[in-house]
């Protein structure tokens, strides 16, 4: 193909009900039904656990995440935030709508039909009034290759959210500030993020950038290491250390503080080490569905 | 060993709970969060009467689901307590002996707890569909513009906590931290 000439393809469309339809459907099985792998990790720790009253809790625990699944009833009462990842393929046309529109609706319909709190208010600061139906998402959208349509969501609990934090690092900080802030971090949150904890860090990028790989650091599978060899050895690094706290299930005491360490990096500024912290619980809810 | 203890809590059954005890808890006890403590506390500074009477009661810092049709409330799990810390102790002023939530307090509402001798129960955060199955009843009391956040009578058997804080200064998580530190 030469400059200059202009190869024609036919957009793919995605009709935005079927958008709605399908957040309506994630945000009521996220709250439900945990990942499978939380509740394997979960049941091969709490064995472990040396605290009697750490090996209750997660008794508990999987109690109440198995009763979640089969009645179908929230696994927390905080049914979190809806944040939306989209993974939007470029030869996608979006018809009958537009896309936060589709989203939004989408949340709206699962929030109310599934019986889970809404928990948004529309004014940070001033009156904090409710928006009555959990909305607006928090939606990133990226555009890919190719033409289809990714949608994942992962409805984010308050408590937990509070507990995360950024740090501006100078690059002299180095492998061992890092350690420092993860650990510190985990410390600092104790028993308010309700561990077993998954503990998503973002390493690069800049001030907005590293906050959003730790969060999309908690949607990786639980335990499936960095592609990266020596991160996926500084994820089984810190995840040792953390477990090293004390802090236990519910930080009531134990050996079990997090369930995985997750960490996902990106290139920076020369002058930079951004480091983020995004904290979840035992629940870590999430869910994808390819259109 | 667990023990069977009912609201209004009195003065010997508070006397008796040491940190770390675990107890089933049944009778009544409001929920109230944030925004809930924010009117109450205001309604207290300009002297006015509160939706409910504290003395002897039990808050649980709860935000429910809302109820499926046919049961009487939705996932009831605990929320961070540390944000209801500002208004803790006027409440306890007024008669209020139990807390029930999730997360160390202050030392501000710790020594409160020691000088007008009240409670702080942990509940398991993220078990709110178990902890549903043990409320048998729940009433609106007030605020429902709240939304989740409404002030909500519930009648509740056998509800699964720890005691955090007892009369006595004690603090179950610094007590279960230190035994199992190991950095």
């Amino acid at each position: 193909m030469g400059c200059g000439s202009v190869q024609q393809s036919v957009p793919r469309i995605v009709q935005a009900g079927d958008i709605a339809d399908a957040l309506a459907r994630l945000c009521i099985s996220a709250c439900c039904n945990l990942p499978a792998e939380n509740l394997e990790r979960i049941e091969a720790l709490a064995s472990a656990e040396e605290s009697p009253i750490g090996r209750q809790v997660l008794a508990t625990i999987l109690e109440n995440h198995r009763l979640a699944a089969r009645e179908q009833r929230p696994a927390c009462q905080d049914t979190g935030l809806a944040v939306v990842f989209i993974e939007l393929g470029q030869d996608v046309h979006i018809a009958g709508g537009d896309l936060a529109t589709a989203i939004n609706e989408g949340v709206r319909r699962g929030y109310r039909d599934g019986w889970l709190r809404k928990s948004v208010v529309a004014d940070p600061l001033f009156d904090r009034v409710n928006t009555g139906d959990n909305t607006p998402a928090i939606v990133h959208t990226t555009i890919v290759p190719g033409d289809g349509l990714k949608i994942t969501l992962a409805p984010k609990g308050g408590g937990a959210e509070n507990m995360s934090a950024l740090a501006m690092m100078i690059p002299a900080a180095g492998v061992e500030g890092v350690r420092k802030f993860v650990v510190d971090q985990v410390r600092r949150a104790g028993p308010n993020a309700c561990p077993p904890l998954v503990v998503g860090v973002g390493i690069g990028g800049d001030f907005e950038t590293a906050p959003l790989l730790a969060k999309k650091a908690l949607l990786r599978k639980i335990g499936s290491p960095n592609p990266d060899p020596r991160y996926a050895a500084f994820e089984a690094e810190l995840l040792e250390a953390v477990n090293k706290l004390g802090l236990g299930p519910q930080g009531l005491g134990g050996t079990t503080t997090a369930l995985a360490v997750h960490i996902e990096h990106a290139p920076c500024h020369i002058a930079s080490l951004p480091v983020a912290v995004n904290l979840n619980c035992h629940i870590s809810a999430h869910e994808s569905i390819t259109l | 060993m667990v023990r069977q203890i009912t609201t209004p809590l009195d003065d010997a059954t508070i006397a008796s709970l040491k940190a770390g005890d675990q107890v089933l808890l049944s009778g009544i006890v409001y929920t109230a969060r944030d925004a809930a403590h924010k009117r109450l506390a205001a309604l207290i500074s300009e002297g006015k009467e509160l939706p409910f009477d504290l003395n002897g009661q039990v808050i649980a810092y709860i935000g429910p689901t809302p109820a499926k049709p046919g049961d009487p409330i939705g996932s009831a799990g605990p929320t961070t307590s540390m944000r209801m810390d500002p208004y803790a102790v006027t409440l306890m002023e007024r008669g209020l002996k139990g807390m029930i939530g999730k997360g160390a307090r202050s030392q501000q509402v710790r020594d409160g707890m020691v000088q007008h001798r009240a409670v702080y129960f942990a509940a398991i955060g993220g078990a709110g569909a178990l902890a549903a199955k043990k409320v048998t009843s729940a009433e609106l009391v007030a605020y429902e513009d709240l939304g989740p956040e409404a002030i909500r009578k519930l009648h509740v058997d056998g509800l699964p906590l720890f005691v955090v804080n007892d009369i006595y200064g004690s603090d179950l998580y610094e007590d279960g931290v230190a035994r199992y530190r190991k950095d």
